[in-house]
């Protein structure tokens, strides 16, 4: 009888983490990255044949051993930010705007047209007010469309907007070739070379500074609008629970489609930055996949602005890094996706690690 | 005694935390036979049914299946043993057909076959009587359909024993009719049913035995032939507890609220609230008494506009120069904005009233972050209030900027409670504020309400515990199935009497007022 | 307008763009109906298709002489290297959003990034061990027996052409379709995985192993997109790996899961649909150049169109699984 009663418990159980310490919880983040430095070192000494030690001097050699080298840092950072900035109040409403990519794009497309179309039209400072509207206005209307019919109809947003990317890409494709130069090259070329109407001014003669200082205003600005505005509280309510926000009086509709304006606005603005002010050309691949790499900035970040600066350090720093790598032992560019790819699994897995607690069951008392 | 229980429960105990949920229980039920049951909300019956199927293990105390002892760590485990349960929330897949929810999950070895499945699921609803097309979905079924489903569910994995929770809260009078008659097919066909419920008349009318649970703990087991509604109520409740809380008597009552005609019904036809009238006193403490589930909600919800009432309905409310305002028809924000306030402290606690990854000054704005004309919060006064609540309801918390979320379930709901206090209302609704609280902070809250109550606040309180609402409220009034079936003073209020208003089938009690009136 | 030759060549097209998306949307419906949105799809089918053409590398570069190679091994090695990938992609994705409970979006998105990046990465590495002068590698002997058609195919006029002049994983793609259709629709499994990606507290409830069968669909859903990627590689493109050449059909595989409203059947002349639309341009005389661009759009205007049609009829039926996108954890208590 005894022995039948005997209860088998398994060895340990899986709870959720009432709380946790932040230090604790940045502990553990630092140990995940820890963790993937040296995965992604030992698979870089598997592919290079290198010792680790040099491969990581060689990614910090990659980002700082030159001024210039730190500028390509600190714009790739930047450019992630903005974008990582435009999704998150998408993403703290719970709307999973993954069309940031086509967002930029067609900012970046709108900014281009003006660009060309008023090039040699309109004078320096207003062709520049133009392509600001223009391209806010681009990418707010790419948002729109999807956060409309996720208002009005509840249609699967994440689906939406992930098509909507692609809708733009065909979009760019086709005016890529409408504004060929030289024809039949497949590319736009840089757009304005001699007259260089349109090109966003340099500041401190330095090409980088102004995509600097505009994303870092932005940073500032959606910490303060997601913190201290009335906006800011009323998609957070929304995003936490949709019927507590009808409860206390929320246009639960409204707020979406503003929200997205605002999430694609800023998209707009990463495609301006992007065109107007360093690359001067268009291709299907001028947003470059930061649409999709600022999904995980924001989510890593816990949609906090402030902890994405941090967060797109960290990717622009393996990005660069990992195509220094590249290019001192010969490897392909792709490289720098497969450090990325093994930071983020180590990264989003450390997550778990944070809200969860596992449990171990202590041994039965003895039955006497 | 020489044929074994079907099912022996001796000496169950069973704590969650703080909370004894069941002390020392003991139960037995014959094959063939229909048990019921009975107690107030909160009285343990569904815990202990529940380490019966699996879901809770008993932290004390032996569990016997004719006459063997068994153990039982999971609903699987249960299903050895032949017992099925059917909860309150029905757990069924919204887009599947009956006869796939029924065969869910069952791997009998044989080749899978929905014909032949829904073949042997039709001999049963044959033999006892179901009535139900096994070839509907769910999300076209009503309530009571989607009950059949779960029941034949059970019968289908060959349960012998089977517990119902509550299994006629959520029917019509005709419907629950016709349950009765496939428990008694079942009974027929030497089954056991224990059936989990606190409506007296339905016990009476479906089971052999009735077992009565008080606050946890076990009392007794009678025949039901030999019991009556009276016997029953006053086994239920119990002696009057003193509980010494201080009441004021109220001073110069002025109509706040005249509620006339208040009817709801829901989307699919059920009444919820049939022809409520009342009047509701500044400076008054009017109790709300009824089994839960009985329209409390529906009545708050209607006063503060969530709700949507039938036409006819009029809700006065008197500002402070005395003039009439009608609330019906008004929105939320509207009637919030007269001063009436609601806090409705819902099951899972942090419901529509809070908000739970936000912290409690953030919760403290949730319906004041309008104020001003910037376009930013003002965290300035939220911040004064939640950590002048923290301080006077002694919330136990790390700080103002820690989300509700991580607090317990009595913090969160003085934080609730507190909030909607510091509006200053000229009308407050409470729902059970003081579930889940231990006795201190219970007497916390009561004083709040009386102090309110001192101030001039007519006072809306609905609550569970009968002891309570005699000792605290001036005048309780009693909901029953969406109807009020009287209204009793505070001060001279018996708790069988509150029982049996709550529980009398309404029906039954028309009938008695008749027969009161031809005696006259 | 049309001459029928051109309608025969223009169908039998549309299906060879068609297998790989089928082969995608195929495996992603076997794992969406599990609750598990797996946006690394993209990723893996550049896994698989990379996992074949390595399989084929070394199998081809064994041998002494190209004459050596016997059909067997040709296929199997290339086909159990694209498994092998693509069945550990999908291991890491359940890993990552099954066992720890990740957000499927982000570990989907990231899993996108890194098996397109581990494609291109040893695609161009091999690029660098054959030395060759283009950007590509060329695996012809290998493809020669995935490419391999039926003898008489040709003796058959049209209808040998549209329907006989496929490579045997064409014909692969669309049994497997129709096994994962009646595997939903008529099997015990199949109720289970639905139950599961429905509401898995239910199926839970039930008895079903919510863990397992998650990780089952979605790592035989990935098995089935990889070999998308072998197609790919081998039928459609003759044994060529160019990087970036396998361009976005992930995505339109992912497109192709909501035109077919989650159903494997649907999704066979779904792909063939879309398939049809990815090279209409071809066929419509005096398309310009431009005007080609505007064309490939039109997969997925169709199915943002057929996505805002299935919202607003809310028929059951037809929508996404319930818990799709969420992770299950059983409160214990």
């Amino acid at each position: 009888m005894q022995n039948e009663k005997k209860v088998r418990e398994p060895l340990f159980h899986i709870a959720k983490r009432p709380a946790i310490a932040w230090h604790k919880a940045w502990g553990i983040r630092a140990l995940s990255i820890l963790a993937a430095l040296i995965f992604a070192g030992i698979v870089a000494m598997a592919l290079t044949g290198e010792n680790p030690l040099a491969i990581y001097a060689t990614m910090i050699k990659g980002c700082f051993s030159s001024e210039r080298r730190i500028w390509m840092l600190l714009q790739t950072l930047v450019m992630l930010l903005c974008v990582s900035l435009a999704v998150t109040p998408a993403f703290k409403m719970h709307f999973w705007n993954i069309g940031a990519e086509g967002q930029v794009l067609i900012g970046g497309l709108a900014t281009a047209a003006c660009m060309i179309y008023f090039g040699d039209k309109l004078p320096p400072w207003l062709l520049i007010i133009v392509m600001v509207i223009c391209s806010m206005a681009a990418g707010a209307i790419w948002a729109l469309i999807p956060a409309i019919f996720k208002a009005k109809f509840n249609t699967n947003e994440t689906l939406f907007t992930l098509m909507m990317n692609y809708v733009g890409i065909q979009l760019v494709s086709y005016f890529v070739i409408v504004w060929e130069n030289p024809k039949g090259s497949g590319h736009v070329g840089v757009i304005n070379q001699v007259s260089q109407a349109g090109w966003l001014p340099t500041i401190g003669n330095q090409k980088y500074m102004l995509s600097v200082i505009v994303v870092l205003a932005l940073t500032v600005f959606m910490y303060i609008y997601l913190k201290y505005s009335k906006h800011g509280y009323e998609l957070t309510v929304v995003g936490e629970s949709e019927n507590t926000a009808r409860y206390i009086g929320v246009n639960v509709n409204k707020v979406i489609i503003r929200t997205m304006l605002l999430s694609g606005a800023i998209c707009g603005i990463a495609g301006l930055l992007l065109v107007g002010g360093t690359d001067h050309t268009i291709s299907t691949t001028t947003a470059g996949g930061r649409g999709f790499t600022a999904i995980m900035v924001s989510w890593l970040a816990k949609f906090n602005p402030l902890y994405m600066i941090a967060t797109s350090f960290l990717l622009a720093f393996f990005e660069r890094g990992a195509s220094e790598i590249s290019t001192i032992f010969h490897l392909d560019q792709a490289f720098s996706d497969i450090i990325s790819g093994i930071i983020l699994f180590f990264i989003i897995g450390s997550e778990f690690f944070i809200n969860y607690q596992i449990k171990f069951t202590k041994p039965a008392k003895e039955v006497k | 005694m020489s044929k074994p229980y079907a099912l022996e429960l001796k000496g169950i105990t069973k704590v969650f935390g703080s909370i004894v949920a069941n002390k020392d229980v003991d139960m037995s039920v014959k094959r063939g036979e229909i048990l019921a049951i009975l107690g107030e909300n909160g009285s343990g019956k569904t815990t202990l049914m529940n380490m019966v199927s699996g879901i809770y293990f008993p932290d004390e105390g032996k569990i016997f299946v004719d006459g063997k002892e068994v153990v039982i760590r999971s609903p699987k485990d249960a299903f050895d043993y032949k017992i099925g349960m059917i909860h309150q929330h029905f757990k069924l897949v919204d887009v599947f057909t009956a006869t796939e929810n029924i065969v869910l999950g069952i791997n009998d070895g044989e080749k899978f076959n929905i014909k032949e499945a829904q073949k042997k699921v039709k001999e049963i609803t044959d033999r006892y009587g179901f009535q139900i097309d096994l070839n509907k979905k769910i999300y076209e079924m009503s309530v009571s359909e989607k009950q059949t489903v779960e029941i034949i569910k059970v019968l289908y994995r060959g349960a012998d024993i089977l517990i119902l929770d509550e299994p006629t809260a959520v029917l019509t009078p005709q419907e629950t009719q016709k349950l009765f008659v496939v428990l008694r097919n079942m009974r027929a066909d030497n089954k056991t049913v224990v059936i989990i419920t606190h409506k007296l008349h339905e016990v009476l009318a479906i089971s052999d035995r009735v077992s009565i649970m008080r606050k946890g703990k076990y009392i007794d087991t009678v025949i039901t032939a030999e019991a009556t509604e009276q016997s029953l109520t006053e086994a239920m409740v119990g002696e009057k507890v003193s509980l010494n809380i201080e009441r004021k008597e109220p001073e110069n009552l002025q109509e706040r609220l005249v509620i006339k005609d208040l009817s709801v019904t829901a989307h699919d036809g059920k009444q919820l609230l049939k022809d409520v009238c009342f009047t509701a006193y500044g400076g008054e403490i009017l109790g709300i008494a009824g089994i839960s589930g009985s329209g409390q909600k529906e009545l708050l919800e209607s006063v503060a506009g969530l709700q949507r009432a039938d036409k006819g309905a009029s809700i006065i409310y008197f500002d402070p120069e005395g003039n009439e305002v009608q609330l019906v028809g008004k929105t939320p924000k509207a009637i919030r904005n007269l001063g009436i306030a609601l806090s409705f402290v819902p099951e899972d606690r942090l419901g529509m009233g809070l908000v739970g990854n936000m912290d409690i000054i953030d919760n403290m704005m949730l319906r004041s972050y309008k104020k001003g004309k910037t376009e930013f919060l003002d965290r300035k006064q939220p911040r004064a209030l939640a950590e002048e609540i923290i301080e006077s309801l002694e919330v136990v918390t790390p700080s103002a900027t820690t989300p509700v979320r991580r607090l317990s379930g009595g913090n969160v709901q003085k934080v609730l409670v507190g909030r909607e206090i510091s509006l200053n209302p000229r009308v407050l609704m409470v729902a059970y504020p003081v579930r889940g609280l231990d006795i201190n902070s219970s007497y916390m809250i009561y004083n709040l309400i009386s102090k309110q109550k001192d101030q001039g606040v007519s006072i809306i309180f609905v609550g569970e515990d009968l002891d309570v609402l005699i000792e605290l409220c001036d005048r309780i009034m009693v909901i029953n199935s969406g109807e009020i079936t009287g209204i009793v003073d505070g001060k001279s209020a018996k708790k069988e009497e509150l029982g049996l208003l709550m529980t009398k089938s309404t029906h039954e009690i028309e009938g008695d007022e008749e027969v009161a009136e031809d005696a006259k | 307008m049309f001459s029928s030759s051109v309608i025969i060549t223009f169908l039998q097209r549309a299906v060879i763009q068609g297998i790989p998306l089928l082969y995608g949307s195929t495996g992603e419906i076997l794992t969406e109906k599990s609750g598990n949105l797996n946006l690394g799809i993209p990723g893996i089918m550049y896994m698989g298709g990379i996992g074949g053409v390595i399989g084929a590398f070394l199998y081809e570069n064994s041998l002494a002489s190209k004459a050596d190679a016997n059909a067997f091994l040709a296929i199997c090695i290339p086909l159990f290297s694209t498994i092998l990938f693509s069945f550990l992609a999908g291991l890491l994705y359940c890993f990552l959003t099954v066992t720890l409970r990740a957000n499927q979006n982000v570990t989907g998105l990231a899993l996108t990034t890194f098996g397109v990046g581990f494609g291109n990465f040893f695609g161009a590495s091999l690029v660098k061990l054959t030395k060759a002068e283009v950007p590509s590698v060329a695996l012809t002997t290998t493809s020669a027996f995935f490419t391999k058609k039926l003898p008489f195919a040709a003796n058959l006029g049209w209808f040998g052409k549209i329907f006989l002049s496929y490579g045997f994983l064409a014909y692969a793609a669309i049994v497997i379709a129709i096994v994962v259709a009646i595997f939903l629709t008529k099997t015990r499994g199949g109720l289970h995985l639905r139950a599961v990606g429905e509401n898995p507290a239910t199926a839970d409830a039930a008895g079903i192993n919510v863990n397992r069968s998650k990780y089952l669909a979605t790592c035989i859903g990935s098995v089935i997109a990889g070999l998308g990627g072998l197609y790919y590689v081998m039928d459609y493109a003759n044994g060529v790996w160019s990087n970036e050449g396998f361009g976005d059909r992930g995505w339109l595989a992912i497109a192709l899961v909501i035109f077919a409203v989650w159903r494997p059947n649907f999704a066979i002349p779904g792909s063939i649909v879309f398939g049809g639309l990815y090279i209409i341009y071809l066929f419509i005389p005096g398309v310009s150049l431009r005007s080609q661009e505007l064309f490939k759009m039109l997969p997925y205007v169709v199915t943002i169109i057929v996505l805002i049609m299935v919202s607003i009829r809310k028929k059951k039926e037809n929508q996404p699984p319930a818990s799709l996108g969420l992770s299950y954890f059983r409160e214990d208590r």
